[in-house]
């Protein structure tokens, strides 16, 4: 075990865990947010998706102890009041539908928004290709983002 | 205007009404609590009534709506509340939903399964509306000295002609006390103002904040983690286990084998389970069960022999070789329809074993006490589940209470609730409050797999290109795969089916359906190719068929209707919805493009699954 300081949606947070302890589980077990789903734990679902420094990250496969400085986004901090321009889209599309991949689509898309405000069709299938929906919800996600573009 | 018969009394009424403030009353307030919108929250009535087990009234107005069924994705939290919005005549903006416990007493048929939520639900849920608003306006007619037929309701609001008009709020107290009608009215659909709306998922804000409304994240005060280790293959079981190691790392409680079936326990449908023999490790967190559970060391033995993906294979392969000696149909006299045949067209389709991979892993919360049993969440048939857990716990059903948590999908694997039984075994075992969560790998090699599948199709065309003869040969895995009756069986003179199991050591199950949508992929693309081989186009064959199943008596249910459906549902209402990107312009293999499509996605509508049952039906 140890002690580490991790900024956690703008705030500073100690926690005493084993370094290998991956994100994912700090987040849910130890901070109670969570939103972050656990889907495969092994990086390939794109579930736990969250925002290291603003770029998405798989939060299964991050461990505690690399995290260091770096300022952690989850979809509980993306916005102050819910309201960022793609939650906004995803309420407008009625995107989810059971709804536990859509945390992880969320923070995969604003991230790919904060890199390419305007992504063409190809730009967002490339992006949100790791983000698996067993639902099958992807042509209203893709719509969403496009919406989250022009609100952005 | 329709009248029902309602089926409450008022002794029934006062029953379910006090099993609701006595009885078995537990703490499922982080489930159960209120999803109110910013809005609704600044005007939170100060009182609640409860008009009947749907729902109840605030001083204010608002009103709370139970939604009875598992929320699994295909929207029921949205749409059973709003059919009783709709009788109950609210303004939709001004309703609450909340998920029901399960609860035989109040609500019938709490179960996610065969698309059916919506039919099965439709007429009680009017009638739970419809009778609160009787209720209310007997309240009102009451109190205003009126006769309850000059008395109307429009968005919340009872008005009579001489002006006076009063919101469900102030009625709702005096409407709690009223008699509970013998019959009520309900609206004619014409007036319908929610039902038949786009509505938008009442749980929508609260996913996209990353709210807790799934199994996984449900929490519990001095909740333990637990994991399970099962076989690594099927026909395998434990022979021993030395968890000492795991039992010394960080954050473990214990380590310890369950049966969660045992032998003799009287088994449901439900009740499929390869692995119900574990080993068991219980800690503080997630990560450091997962940990441990890799320091277990186990020792395996083989009960049955081990299988391989070839051996399917080449096992139904097999099968479809030699002709049945007792065919699941014949008419007619297909051998001499395929010997003096013009053109003879075959195809062979096949599907593999496919595993659910619902996007949440199978978990399950307990807290299991001497005397009763708490579980919480992701279930398709809650009601299964107690029954098992009554027997397998030795508790009566009364002591067990279920709460369904909304799912990470289900597609099937959810009917199957072993693992909520593994978690209340767990629980029971180390006297604690306990989440089972399985891993991705867990889920993944332990399932009720859709069984693999293969079916040879055969027709016979004569000179004219008129089907002739027909023949199908199916092979399933643990299960028959082959409907003797299926269309398109009576529309051809000539025709055999003939249906081989299988036996494997696999477990199967549902998944969207165990057989329907396979075969229908595998029918619906023989029968282009065939209208393809004739000449014809794909439609006009299948209507050409139909023609003759209603003019032959042969024939099954309801080709007429059957023929409509092609013919206008899935031209008219299909082609113009969301599924006319699928058909292709010029309609060919029409059905094979739609019927996949939908096929391979849960039921968000009840149209997907219409046009799946296009076949079944017949």
């Amino acid at each position: 075990m140890a002690q580490f300081t991790i900024k956690i949606n703008g705030e500073d947070h100690q926690v005493d865990v084993a370094p290998d302890t991956p994100m994912l589980w700090v987040l849910r077990d130890h901070m109670n947010l969570n939103g972050t789903k656990y889907g495969c734990g092994i990086g390939l679902c794109g579930a736990c998706t969250i925002h290291v420094d603003g770029v998405a990250t798989r939060s299964c496969s991050l461990p505690v102890s690399v995290v260091g400085e770096s300022a952690i986004t989850t979809i509980e901090g993306l916005s102050k009041k819910h309201d960022h321009p793609i939650q906004q889209a995803w309420l407008e599309h009625d995107v989810p539908q059971c709804g536990y991949c859509q945390p992880g689509q969320i923070m995969n898309a604003a991230s790919l928004l904060n890199q390419n405000p305007d992504p063409t069709d190809s730009e967002i299938d490339i992006a949100m290709n790791g983000n698996i929906c067993r639902c099958g919800t992807y042509i209203r996600i893709k719509a969403a983002i496009k919406t989250a573009a022009k609100i952005g | 205007m329709t009248f029902i018969k309602t089926t409450y009394n008022r002794r029934s009424f006062l029953k379910v009404s006090a099993s609701a403030s006595g009885g078995l009353v537990l703490g499922f307030s982080w489930l159960a609590s209120c999803s109110p919108t910013a809005e609704q929250l600044v005007q939170m009535p100060e009182e609640w009534f409860n008009i009947n087990a749907f729902l109840k009234i605030g001083d204010n107005g608002l009103v709370t709506i139970m939604s009875p069924n598992p929320e699994i994705g295909q929207n029921v939290k949205t749409s059973m509340p709003m059919i009783v919005a709709e009788e109950l005549d609210v303004i939709w903006k001004d309703v609450i939903v909340e998920q029901a416990g399960l609860d035989t007493k109040k609500y019938t048929r709490q179960l996610a399964g065969g698309s059916q939520s919506i039919r099965q639900g439709w007429q009680s849920l009017r009638m739970a509306g419809a009778t609160a608003r009787h209720m209310l306006l007997q309240a009102a007619a009451k109190q205003w000295s009126v006769p309850i037929s000059e008395l109307s309701t429009e968005g919340g609001i009872i008005t009579h002609p001489s002006g006076k008009s009063a919101g469900y709020g102030e009625m709702a107290s005096a409407a709690a006390n009223q008699n509970v009608p013998e019959e009520v009215e309900l609206k004619n659909p014409e007036d319908f103002k929610i039902i038949g709306k786009p509505t938008k998922n009442v749980d929508g804000p609260k996913i996209i904040k990353g709210e807790p409304l799934f199994g996984l994240d449900y929490q519990h005060e001095d909740m333990l983690i637990a994991m399970i280790e099962h076989p690594p293959a099927f026909g395998m079981k434990l022979k021993s286990v030395d968890g000492s190691e795991a039992r010394s790392m960080p954050g473990i409680k214990d380590v310890f084998t369950i049966d969660s079936l045992p032998e003799g326990t009287e088994k449901q449908w439900s009740d499929v389970n390869a692995f119900p023999q574990l080993v068991v490790v219980v800690g503080n967190t997630t990560w450091e069960v997962m940990k441990a559970k890799k320091a277990l060391k186990i020792e395996w033995e083989r009960v049955s022999e081990g299988e391989s993906t070839l051996d399917y294979k080449e096992g139904l392969t097999k099968l479809l070789e030699k002709p049945a000696e007792e065919p699941a149909r014949k008419d007619g006299d297909p051998d001499w329809a395929f010997k003096n045949a013009a053109l003879v067209i075959e195809k062979t389709y096949t599907a593999p074993f496919l595993a659910h991979n619902t996007m949440e892993p199978m978990n399950f919360f307990a807290n299991v006490t001497s005397d009763r049993a708490e579980l919480v969440g992701p279930i398709q048939t809650p009601e299964y589940m107690s029954k098992t857990a009554s027997k397998v716990l030795g508790l009566p059903e009364d002591k067990i209470a279920i709460m369904m948590t909304r799912m990470g999908g289900g597609f099937g694997r959810r009917l199957y609730g072993h693992f909520g039984i593994e978690a209340a075994v767990i629980s029971q075992k180390i006297n604690a409050p306990v989440k089972l969560i399985y891993t991705r790998e867990d889920d993944m090699t332990q399932g009720t797999y859709r069984p693999a599948y293969k079916v040879k199709y055969r027709a016979a065309l004569d000179e004219n290109n008129k089907l002739i003869g027909f023949h199908v040969r199916g092979a399933g895995t643990n299960g028959s795969l082959v409907f003797a009756n299926r269309f398109p069986a009576g529309t051809v003179d000539h025709y055999l089916a003939e249906n081989y199991v299988l036996d494997s050591n696999i477990s199967v199950g549902a998944w969207r359906a165990p057989r329907s949508n396979f075969i229908a992929c595998a029918e619906q693309s023989f029968l282009d190719e065939v209208a393809e081989a004739a000449g014809k186009d794909p439609i006009d064959f299948r209507l050409e068929l139909f023609d003759r199943a209603i003019a032959n008596p042969l024939i099954l249910n309801d080709p007429e209707k059957m023929a409509d459906v092609t013919r206008d549902f899935l031209f008219e209402t299909v082609a113009k919805g969301e599924s006319a990107k699928y058909i292709p312009k010029d309609t060919k293999r029409a059905l094979r493009n739609i019927i996949p499509e939908l096929a391979g996605q849960p039921a968000r509508s009840e149209v997907g699954r219409d046009a799946l049952a296009l076949s079944e039906i017949i």
